[in-house]
């Protein structure tokens, strides 16, 4: 029984982790209708940021994870600048290609760059920690990141709900046409959640180099599971992310170690495509 | 109007003998290089003209062809190392499984719309690709690798020259472009770009867009089948990262898009500027470290999805309406 329970705390601490990746994409295809691919290479560019400035300077990642954010967010803002904005109205697929090729280049510039090794921080803050707790060994860079992710979901939410700008992101996602007739600078609301996607995954890789290696591929799947994720809590629903992802964290880990660790993709990919033909808008999806 | 129809027949001819002869032509194609570079371009405009059939005219962006072509792929592959057969049974076989698989897939995946649609192809890719990855009666991880057999084209394979597999790659891209070509005047391709500008309006008027969707994407994987065969036969081995990977389902999309989208030369053309891109700059800048290839790429295709949408066909097609125009104008 010990395992079992052990096997779940894993999966819901991958879970939190994806959530807070999924929370950000979300909020884009919520507002804009727009997935970004390049999702996980902003993962990875924090990541990178963090891992170079504990390597660099030894400023340990619960530090580097403010500037992962700030520095994801620039990332964002600057990719709705230049690309997003452009593709506003055109066919649907157009961002996500788009984003596509922004995620190749990324990815390539690091691998050029940085070269493929994985790199992970050593000595951080964090890093290799445990507690006992009573048989169940809890990792406490995972619980930091899965703490983290709670913390950034909640202001999240709170910030869609409960604040003026909130509600002016959730006029944009209703109707662009009509939120500007309301003086709403639907413009600015963009980029301000293309901004906002980005500073999530910043924060969240930030602190990963203390527990998770670097490599320019690091991202690819975060993307991936990411999207389902979304999808699978419906359209732009950030507690539906949050369910989904912790689906997603549990199902993967006891797949993985119950079955065999190659089938955990598998598991997931498959309870997304089971999710979607019968929801076909997802769990929480309207 | 008959006129018009005519001429572009003689432009398709046109290439079709000047790619034919395009190895006969000393000196053009000498270094095993560019007959590689060659023998690249025509595959993948093979490949995306394939995924152009139900991309391109019928609007269904699938990013899943991968699997398709890796199911292709592996027909041959397996014939050839399982069974010490020529690789023709197998590719077809591989091709006739890849439309079956392709039909039992899209069945339910056509009920979602635009992302959940895109990212049900991408789950299916996934998990093909895991799943190939622990199939050790296919090879598993390892992949298939060739054994030595005769050369010639029984056995599709040769050693000495790349000219049979140029040949080779030409009658593929011959099939393909001219099912399109045939799509293109029939009444399915009036169907399919009915159903691509509005599926209701189209069902209104007596098409079944169920039936119509699902024969391009049969016909689409078939042909991307056959193109993952003869892919097999070129590398010479085949394994799960190589065929059936998100990267080579996004090549299918990219290339048709970078050419333009439900264009009959998109295809070829967007293959044309992309693979010798790839090609010599992987071969040049090397030595800048790797992976310059995939950022130059990368770059591009940011550029041509948000400054030309209609790729490189729309570019064509400006200059073909502003010469017009001067024209009616100093008249």
């Amino acid at each position: 029984m010990g395992t079992f329970f052990q096997v779940a705390l894993d999966g819901l601490f991958n879970g939190l982790l994806y959530a807070v990746v999924a929370a950000g994409l979300s909020l884009i295809w919520g507002v804009m209708d727009v997935i970004n691919f390049a999702h996980g290479e902003f993962l990875m560019i924090a990541m990178y940021l963090s891992y170079w400035l504990g390597f660099i300077w030894k400023i340990d990642p619960l530090l580097s994870s403010l500037a992962g954010g700030l520095f994801v967010f620039l990332v964002g803002a600057l990719t709705y600048k230049l690309i997003i904005s452009h593709t506003i109205g055109k066919s649907a697929m157009s961002a996500l290609l788009a984003t596509f090729g922004l995620s190749m280049l990324l990815k390539n510039v690091c691998l050029n760059r940085f070269s493929p090794n994985f790199r992970l921080l050593q000595g951080t803050f964090l890093g290799g920690k445990t507690y006992n707790f009573g048989g169940l060994i809890v990792p406490v860079p995972q619980l930091a990141i899965g703490l983290v992710a709670l913390l950034l979901l909640t202001l999240l939410y709170a910030l869609v709900k409960r604040t003026r700008l909130g509600w002016a992101i959730q006029a944009t996602a209703m109707d662009k046409e009509a939120a500007e007739l309301m003086g709403i600078n639907t413009e600015k609301i963009y980029l301000l959640v293309f901004g906002l996607g980005g500073a999530c995954v910043g924060i969240a890789g930030g602190l990963l180099p203390s527990y998770l290696a670097v490599h320019p591929e690091v991202g690819g799947l975060f993307s991936l599971i990411a999207f389902v994720c979304v999808a699978m809590g419906g359209f732009g629903s950030i507690p539906g992310a949050l369910l989904a992802s912790l689906l997603i964290g549990l199902v993967e880990a006891f797949a993985g170690f119950y079955i065999a660790p190659v089938f955990k993709y598998v598991a997931v990919f498959g309870l997304y495509l089971v999710v979607v033909m019968v929801r076909p808008r997802g769990l929480f999806g309207w | 109007m008959k006129n018009r129809k005519r001429s572009v027949d003689f432009l398709w001819l046109g290439l079709l003998a000047f790619l034919a002869l395009l190895p006969l032509i000393p000196g053009l194609l000498r270094s095993s290089f560019t007959q590689h570079v060659a023998i690249q371009i025509l595959l993948y405009a093979s490949m995306a003209q394939a995924w152009n059939i139900l991309g391109g005219y019928c609007g269904q962006v699938s990013f899943g062809h991968s699997v398709f072509f890796g199911i292709g792929a592996y027909g041959a592959g397996m014939a050839v190392v399982k069974y010490g057969m020529i690789p023709w049974p197998g590719a077809f076989i591989g091709a006739v499984l890849a439309a079956a698989v392709a039909v039992v897939i899209s069945y339910p995946c056509f009920k979602l719309k635009g992302h959940y649609f895109a990212i049900a192809t991408f789950a299916i890719v996934e998990i093909f690709n895991r799943l190939f990855m622990v199939w050790y009666w296919v090879g598993g991880a390892l992949g298939l690798d060739y054994s030595f057999t005769d050369q010639g084209w029984t056995h599709f394979v040769w050693y000495e020259s790349k000219r049979g597999y140029y040949f080779g790659v030409l009658l593929l891209f011959l099939l393909v472009f001219g099912v399109v070509r045939w799509i293109e005047r029939n009444r399915l391709g009036f169907y399919l770009r009915a159903v691509r500008e509005g599926q209701e309006t189209a069902e209104s008027l007596g098409v079944n867009s169920a039936k119509v969707k699902l024969m391009a994407m049969a016909l689409s994987a078939f042909l991307a089948a056959l193109c993952g065969a003869f892919f097999a036969q070129y590398n010479y081995r085949v394994d799960p990262p190589m065929v059936m990977s998100l990267d080579m389902s996004m090549k299918f999309v990219l290339i048709t898009i970078l050419g333009g989208l439900g264009t009959f030369y998109g295809p070829l053309l967007g293959a044309a500027l992309l693979i010798p891109l790839q090609e010599y700059s992987r071969a040049f800048l090397g030595g800048i470290g790797g992976g310059v290839d995939l950022i130059i790429f990368g770059l591009l295709i940011i550029i041509v999805v948000v400054y030309q949408p209609r790729g490189i066909m729309g570019i064509i097609d400006g200059i073909r309406v502003k010469a017009k125009r001067s024209k009616e104008g100093g008249e």
